[in-house]
């Protein structure tokens, strides 16, 4: 959901590559379209950059295609070298704590026991495409805390992007 | 002083022969000494000043904590340690100081080990050289070694200094680069696809990786959790099991820890392999393997042999698959842990406060480097919903082929295999930065990662030195939780090669006591 306000915010703050990756691309192959690369930073939360950095996806996608060579036919797929083994669970009592002190001190931004964060999920509309630029606006607090609250998704929904 | 190991130093400090703060000042001197070789991130000079008057006064009383009190040791800076530093060679974490100490760092204390400092690696722990880091790339201190310059003296000439440069390896190749160095007696790497053994290779040192489960990884910052492990990098193998007879346990902050209970790891010296079998599996004789390991990796085999061990040809069929495998994994665990860094409870923070998600992405953009960014998006990618069956599962589905390879030839009475630890020695800074990070990474690991995804323990030794005077490593694999085994076979190698000393007597000027164990270059191994 706020993958969608991340990616058009970064596409603008960041200037990532806007030009690739919203336009037809000429270097795309098969799998990376610019829509996969679209997902892919909303999801990742990074920007790819540069042409080189789509040119190292792929690779990397060519590295592991090999992979299908191998008959897995009927093989389960291992998580942990662990798994005959029962996991250690501690039983269910507070054994520390009360560092909440020590805890924020390593935060940025805080208040009072608070980390603090920007205004929420959707301050750019979505599917504007803006790349308007604005410092922390205190004194617009409502009009960002508003439009997030009309515009959010539920989280079940799975409709791509929208761009207009 | 300086150049004996670990339990001999220990036993001086028993017999006051020297004072832990007079060992402690003697190291503090070599890392600034040594300071070029960009091995140390952080130097705790107070605390380990501190630690080394609390051991003195321990030793006065005769109350001394064991083996480590007063040793002095390195940690890698990917461990969690309180009060200091911790910033696993990123932006995205300069500045981080954590509230906890990592287990392992707690038991080195625990002990009266001295910490002198946090180590150098590529930015969290992804790499194989070392060159990756925010705060530049190790030197390995092999470079400035008589025994490799007076070889390049007789090959090139008028060649600069740079281009003799060598990488450290990676991804601990700061902690590899300290204990060589002899600024300190052991160092904690990590070890995720072989992160502990490739610098020790080339480094020659120890480098160890225990089973899966055996040490804790609580406070290491993870990488892949399912196959990260802290490693031990030491000058011997009697000191490696020192160390892992402190870390070893399990961990109630740790669940994959295993609850067995653990002895003290003690290593009987083999006085016959007779009984032993040692598999020599034939997928690792990769054409891109040198020359010079290829016939050093047969000559040790026949050293095995020709004391009495079998020594059988064996095959791992699914080898080749590897490592594509481990990139798969690898690269979709990293997606997942990275997504803790966002600015907001800790490390690096942007100035873009737009929205939550624009600091977000521009936190990420100036936190982290291409080579973890590119290994975040390809494990986003291989996690998509349409490649999650093919690419992840698929991987975990190879992975357990992996592993069933290994356990088919340990219950066919393979006792130890026997394997390269890396592709050649350590090649110059400047050849190295050629090829890209996962280029680098699946040359680096070839012969590594398959053991982290089967959760067995590795080490490497140092074998011989080559045509080049570098170090050449080889690796023994045992079974899951056989690590005394493992070390002990290890123990028997290393009492056979005497591997030589690293002879830095440019660096050492005034350290002459550094040497005074020094061993002839006896190399068995290369008649």
């Amino acid at each position: 959901m706020w993958a969608r306000a991340v990616w058009l915010t970064s596409r603008g703050v960041l200037g990532g590559c806007q030009a690739f990756a919203t336009k037809a691309n000429p270097q795309e192959s098969g799998r990376i379209t610019a829509a996969v690369i679209e997902h892919l930073e909303r999801l990742a939360l990074v920007d790819f950059g540069s042409r080189e950095a789509v040119a190292r996806l792929e690779k990397a996608i060519a590295f592991a295609d090999r992979l299908r060579a191998v008959d897995t036919d009927g093989v389960e797929p291992m998580e942990s070298v662990l798994e005959d083994r029962c996991l250690y669970l501690r039983s269910d009592n507070v054994a520390e704590g009360n560092c909440a002190e020590e805890l924020l001190q390593n935060s940025h931004c805080v208040v009072e026991e608070y980390f603090v964060a920007p205004p929420g999920p959707c301050a750019f509309k979505a599917g504007s495409g803006t790349t308007e630029v604005n410092p922390w606006p205190y004194n617009s607090l409502s009009y960002y805390f508003q439009t997030g609250n009309i515009s959010l998704p539920k989280l079940d929904e799975k409709e791509p992007f929208l761009h207009s | 002083m300086l150049g004996r190991t670990l339990r001999e130093v220990s036993v001086a400090l028993k017999q006051g022969q020297i004072t832990p703060t007079e060992l402690c000042r003697k190291c503090l001197s070599l890392i600034q000494k040594t300071k070029f070789l960009n091995a140390y991130i952080t130097v705790s000079e107070e605390l380990a000043l501190k630690q080394a008057e609390e051991a003195e006064e321990r030793y006065k009383k005769g109350q001394s904590l064991g083996d480590l009190d007063g040793i002095p040791v390195a940690v890698k800076d990917n461990f969690s340690t309180s009060g200091i530093e911790t910033t696993c060679a990123s932006n995205m974490l300069k500045g981080y100081i954590p509230p906890f100490n990592a287990t392992v760092v707690q038991k080195l204390l625990d002990q009266g080990a001295l910490l002198m400092g946090k180590t150098n690696l590529d930015e969290f722990a992804m790499g194989s050289g070392s060159t990756d880091g925010v705060f530049g790339p190790v030197k390995n201190p092999w470079s400035y070694s008589k025994q490799y310059r007076e070889k390049r003296r007789q090959k090139a000439q008028g060649e600069s200094e740079a281009a003799d440069c060598l990488i450290a390896g990676g991804s601990s190749g700061g902690s590899a680069a300290a204990v060589s160095a002899f600024t300190c007696f052991a160092a904690l790497g990590s070890d995720t696809g072989g992160s502990t053994r490739n610098p020790a290779a080339h480094c020659g040192l120890v480098g160890f990786k225990p089973s899966y489960g055996l040490v804790s990884r609580h406070g290491l910052i993870p990488l892949v959790n399912s196959m990260d492990v802290p490693g031990i990098l030491t000058r011997c193998v009697d000191d490696t099991a020192i160390v892992l007879g402190v870390l070893a346990g399990h961990d109630p902050k740790d669940s994959t820890t295993v609850q067995d209970p653990v002895k003290p790891f003690m290593l009987p010296s083999l006085t016959d392999v007779n009984k032993l079998c040692i598999g020599i599996p034939k997928e690792y004789l990769v054409p891109e393997l040198s020359s010079e390991v290829r016939s050093l990796w047969s000559k040790a085999a026949g050293l095995f042999e020709s004391a009495g061990a079998k020594v059988i040809e064996v095959s791992l069929p699914h080898t080749s698959y590897s490592i594509v495998c481990y990139h798969v994994l690898c690269t979709s665990e990293v997606a997942s842990n990275m997504a803790r860094f966002d600015g907001l409870e800790y490390g690096h923070r942007c100035d873009i406060n737009v929205s939550t998600e624009a600091m977000y992405a521009a936190t990420r953009r100036e936190g982290f480097n291409d080579v973890v960014r590119g290994r975040i998006l390809s494990g986003n990618f291989f996690l998509l919903k349409e490649n999650y069956e093919n690419y992840f599962v698929k991987a975990q589905k190879v992975r357990r082929l992996i592993a069933n390879d290994f356990v088919n030839i340990f219950n066919s009475g393979v006792d130890i295999l026997l394997t390269p630890t890396t592709l050649s020695e350590a090649v110059p800074y400047l050849e190295f930065i050629k090829e890209d990070n996962r280029t680098r990474s699946a040359q680096g690991d070839i012969f590594t990662q398959a053991v982290n995804m089967a959760g067995l323990p590795a080490v490497s030794m140092p074998a011989a030195l080559s045509h080049q005077g570098l170090p050449i490593g080889l690796q023994f694999i045992g079974r899951a939780f056989c690590d005394q085994k493992l070390l002990t076979v290890a123990k028997w190698f290393e009492k056979q090669v005497q591997f030589p000393v690293i002879q830095l007597p440019e660096l050492m000027d005034g350290c002459s006591s550094v040497f005074e164990n020094e061993k002839l270059a006896s190399v068995s191994l290369k008649h």
